[in-house]
């Protein structure tokens, strides 16, 4: 019992620019669930990736076992004993269940494969999980839960000690995970170590014996799952002690006036099914409602079904008193709402377009093929924004994949406010920009709402949400647990309703 | 005498031509075609020579433009398609359909040509139609999407003729493949005429943005509303379009329809000429005038093997190798490896038409990691 079954110390790891690991330490023993938690951009995939042999390390140790180990591929790490199951199910849905086990490793007979051992050793690996299935059926006719189950049983063939799962539950329903949590307890109880990632706080709480928090690269400690409250364990995450959390003294100039006036927005039991369970959302003019929660939780389902990106299985949305229905993005942005979205790279940008291409696109795709903007107008418009937004581009036929991230975000609000919006739903717009131009945005966000936009506004850092919001939404395993009004909003408050346990109160 | 005067003249206005695209990415394109000519210019006996006969103009560098014509009007439209990250197949296949349908018209039904030709024009849209409704309407990959016209494209048109080759004599007819105008080839007015046309429907209006847009990033496209679905459907159609002229020229250049032969392979040479032209198979940017004097190139290329007495079976070879440096000469990471390869002591020669890189990393820090 001396020895953890895996023991990593002071493991660093860099990229040009970011220190993505720093000095990290990490313990597990045999027979334990261990959850590693942290926001996003805290280091879990890095620290996975290091230890499994992807990325090279920079510096630092790992033993399993006691003996020193260094793979150098997935592979390697296989074959000591380490074997991942990834987020989405990386098995071939072409190939029958018992291929996709025993893929790579097949038992042969100078050089032919024995199909009569791969399906008995397929047969013996979903047993380890109490599972029988007919193992020559196509992995793709089985559920996406079955699957998850068919690739841990694939890592669990080869003899592993260890067993990695990044966020498995993501695309299963309730009693899917259940099932899954009870196969998991089995699997400790018979000696295997298993690190667990997720998003899903009841989740942690439910499966995991010890919590690892990681932030920014760096070990904010570790925990036993039942001596660490729920409040705790977000507030580590978050990187805000409870109690230096002050609520600020904000401005609120005209909010009496707000409420009188009549929503731009109003969404009833708008949800999906499997994608965010039916919510309540009004926005007014002149009124930024933030929507708050962790990863997951729903905050950019919302902004998806909002703009038509998604469509609605339920409940009704009303833009200005009128009944809308969005079968995409086109139809909203055409009755006047815009939306930057959360990842900028792959559904915002157009990389190599010009800044100035970049800017017109939305304001060009309503007008249609046929009233295209002269380029006169075109380049104003643009050097309107450049000067307006401060966008740092040598000349306006920059092709926008050589801007900072910071100014690609300018460039794409500016495409957006082009086209005059009503409703504006800003997804985290200042992830990944500098502070610099986080503060321009934000100063942006004030100017639009006191000339009477709606905004949406979502990001990770409660911060900035406490500052710009009029009111705040949390959400969490994607459903609303709470709205938080006028003299209510404090960080304190939203982390309380992030963290409380299965306290719903019915939506208002 | 007469000779020497008229190749200095025109090595003088090619040059000026190119003095002028330096630093344009068409330069390579234009270049490469200058080079090639430039090769038969001292080691090719008679290419440069060119006599007018009753007020027309003939040579080798004639024929080159108007054997080139199909090939060119097939890279006006396949450039447009390979923009918005898609790949026509099926340009060759709708060619010997637009001959079939016309030289039936003509041959079988005793219609007029001006009929004859528009119903093979209108056939073709449709043929490019449907390509577009497989792919932007059923979301089938544009690869197989065309293949099934390619593969089927042919029967139908075997179909058309009743595995008949049609031959004819209509005035009007042999006049599109074999006509002249200003003393030109009128199959080159024809090019310019599409060339315009391509010009105007993507430059002139928001069309082109779109494409380019789509090609670049369908997601992002679709979050700004672009109606993508409706522009890969036009860019088919336009493509079909594009096709059905060819297939016109190419029957009227050998006063029958021969289904089996006509536009046979074109649909590669098109994408050759298309890639050559400086647009990537990838999509994104696209070069409406680089396709088409892409396809001048391959046309140059071809005959020239030809010229040269490279026998037609083998000619494939030397025509890929000259392409792939060409291909190779257009990327400049590939010219400043080179050109740090010829001269090793670091001071690179700056790439023609590069921006200033001091300029740029001071005003724009290049951040590709960030996020």
């Amino acid at each position: 019992m001396a020895t953890p079954l895996l023991e990593i110390i002071g493991l660093t790891k860099g990229f040009p620019g970011v220190k993505a690991l720093d000095a990290v330490d990490f313990a597990l023993r045999r027979g334990e669930i261990h959850a590693l938690m942290g926001e996003n951009g805290a280091g879990k995939s890095t620290l996975i990736k290091v230890l499994t042999g992807v990325f090279p390390r920079d510096a630092g140790e790992t033993r399993l076992e006691g003996q020193v180990i260094a793979p150098r591929s997935p592979r390697e790490a296989e074959s000591l004993g380490i074997s991942t199951v990834y987020q989405e199910v990386n098995l071939i849905p072409h190939l029958s269940v018992a291929e996709n086990i025993c893929l790579g490793r097949q038992p042969t007979w100078f050089g032919v494969i024995r199909w009569g051992a791969i399906a008995r050793r397929a047969r013996a690996a979903l047993a380890r999980l109490d599972l029988s299935l007919d193992v020559s059926r196509q992995l793709s006719s089985y559920s996406i839960a079955i699957q998850q189950l068919v690739a841990i049983a694939r890592a669990l063939d080869i003899s592993a000690k260890l067993l990695i799962l990044d966020e498995p539950t993501s695309s299963l329903d309730r009693t899917e995970v259940e099932e899954l949590f009870k196969k998991l307890r089995k699997l400790r109880d018979g000696g295997l170590g298993i690190i667990f990632i997720t998003h899903f706080l009841d989740q942690v709480y439910e499966i995991s014996d010890s919590i690892t928090v990681l932030r920014n690269g760096c070990r904010v400690g570790c925990f036993a799952t039942r001596d660490l409250p729920r409040i705790n364990l977000v507030s580590h995450m978050i990187g805000k002690a409870l109690h230096q959390v002050e609520a600020l003294e904000r401005k609120r100039a005209s909010t009496a006036s707000i409420r009188s006036e009549a929503p731009i927005l109003e969404a009833r039991g708008l949800g999906r099914k499997g994608f965010l369970q039916p919510l309540d959302l009004d926005v007014r003019p002149g009124e930024v409602v933030g929507l708050a929660g962790l990863l997951g939780s729903g905050r950019t389902e919302t902004a998806r079904l909002l703009f038509g990106v998604d469509r609605p299985d339920q409940g009704t949305i009303r833009i200005g008193h009128q009944a809308v229905r969005f079968s995409s993005p086109r139809a909203a942005i055409r009755c006047g709402i815009a939306l930057t979205p959360e990842d900028r790279k792959v559904a915002g940008i157009i990389p190599n377009l010009t800044v100035r291409e970049n800017i017109v696109l939305a304001l060009q795709a309503r007008r249609g093929s046929w009233r295209r903007l002269p380029v006169a107008e075109q380049e104003k418009l643009t050097d309107r924004f450049i000067h307006a937004l401060d966008i740092k581009t040598p000349n306006r036929e920059q092709v926008i994949r050589n801007l900072s991230g910071g100014n690609q975000q300018k460039v794409l609000l500016a495409r957006w406010l082009a086209t005059e919006p009503r409703l504006f739903v800003l997804d985290e717009p200042t992830r990944g920009i500098d502070v610099g131009a986080k503060a321009e945005v934000e100063k942006l966000i004030q100017s639009l709402r006191q000339e009477g936009l709606g905004v949406v506004f979502i990001s990770s850092e409660l911060e900035e949400v406490v500052r710009q919001s009029q009111r705040v939404v949390v959400l969490r395993d994607r459903r609303k647990v709470n709205e938080l009004t006028e003299g209510e909003i404090s960080e304190q408050a939203i982390m309380h309703a992030i963290a409380t346990h299965n306290l719903e109160r019915p939506a208002a | 005498m007469i000779d020497w005067i008229s190749d200095l003249l025109f090595w003088i206005v090619f040059g000026t031509i190119l003095f002028f695209l330096r630093g344009k990415r068409i330069f390579w394109t234009v270049g490469a075609l200058g080079l090639l000519l430039l090769f038969n210019q001292f080691f090719t006996p008679g290419f440069f020579h060119i006599q007018l006969l009753d007020g027309h103009l003939y040579g080798s560098r004639i024929d080159v433009l108007n054997q080139g014509a199909k090939v060119m009007l097939l890279s006006l439209g396949m450039v447009l398609v390979i923009a918005t990250g898609g790949v026509d197949l099926s340009v060759g296949a709708v060619m010997a359909i637009a001959a079939a349908v016309s030289s039936r018209l003509l041959v079988t039904e005793h219609q007029p040509a001006s009929v004859a030709i528009a119903v093979a024009l209108v056939v073709s849209v449709l043929a490019g139609a449907w390509n577009g409704v497989l792919v932007a309407g059923f979301g089938i990959q544009p690869i197989v999407a065309t293949l099934v016209l390619m593969v089927a494209g042919r029967g139908v048109a075997q179909l058309i003729t009743e595995g008949q080759i049609i031959n004819f004599l209509d005035p009007t007819m042999v006049y599109l493949g074999n006509g002249h105008l200003f003393a030109l080839p009128f199959t080159l007015t024809l090019v310019l005429g599409m060339l315009l046309l391509a010009f105007f429907l993507v430059r002139r209006t928001a069309l082109g943005l779109f494409i380019e847009s789509v090609g670049d990033n369908d997601e992002a496209s679709r979050y700004s509303g672009i109606n993508a679905r409706q522009v890969k459907f036009l860019v088919y159609t336009f493509s079909g379009l594009c096709a059905g002229l060819a297939g016109l020229v190419a029957c009227s250049n050998i006063k029958s329809a021969d289904a089996n032969n006509i536009g046979l392979y074109l649909e590669l040479d098109a994408i050759l000429a298309v890639v050559v032209g400086g647009t990537s198979l990838q999509g994104g940017r696209f070069y409406l005038i680089g396709a088409v004097v892409g396809g001048l190139f391959i046309q140059t290329l071809t005959t020239t093997l030809y010229a040269r007495n490279v026998s037609s079976d083998i000619s494939p070879v030397p025509k890929a190798l000259v392409i792939i440096v060409v291909c190779l000469f257009q990327s400049e990471s590939f010219r400043t490896r080179i050109a740090r390869f010829v001269r090793p002591s670091g001071r690179i020669l700056k790439p023609l038409g590069s921006r200033s890189p001091q300029n740029l990393s001071t005003v724009t820090p290049h951040d590709s990691r960030e996020s």
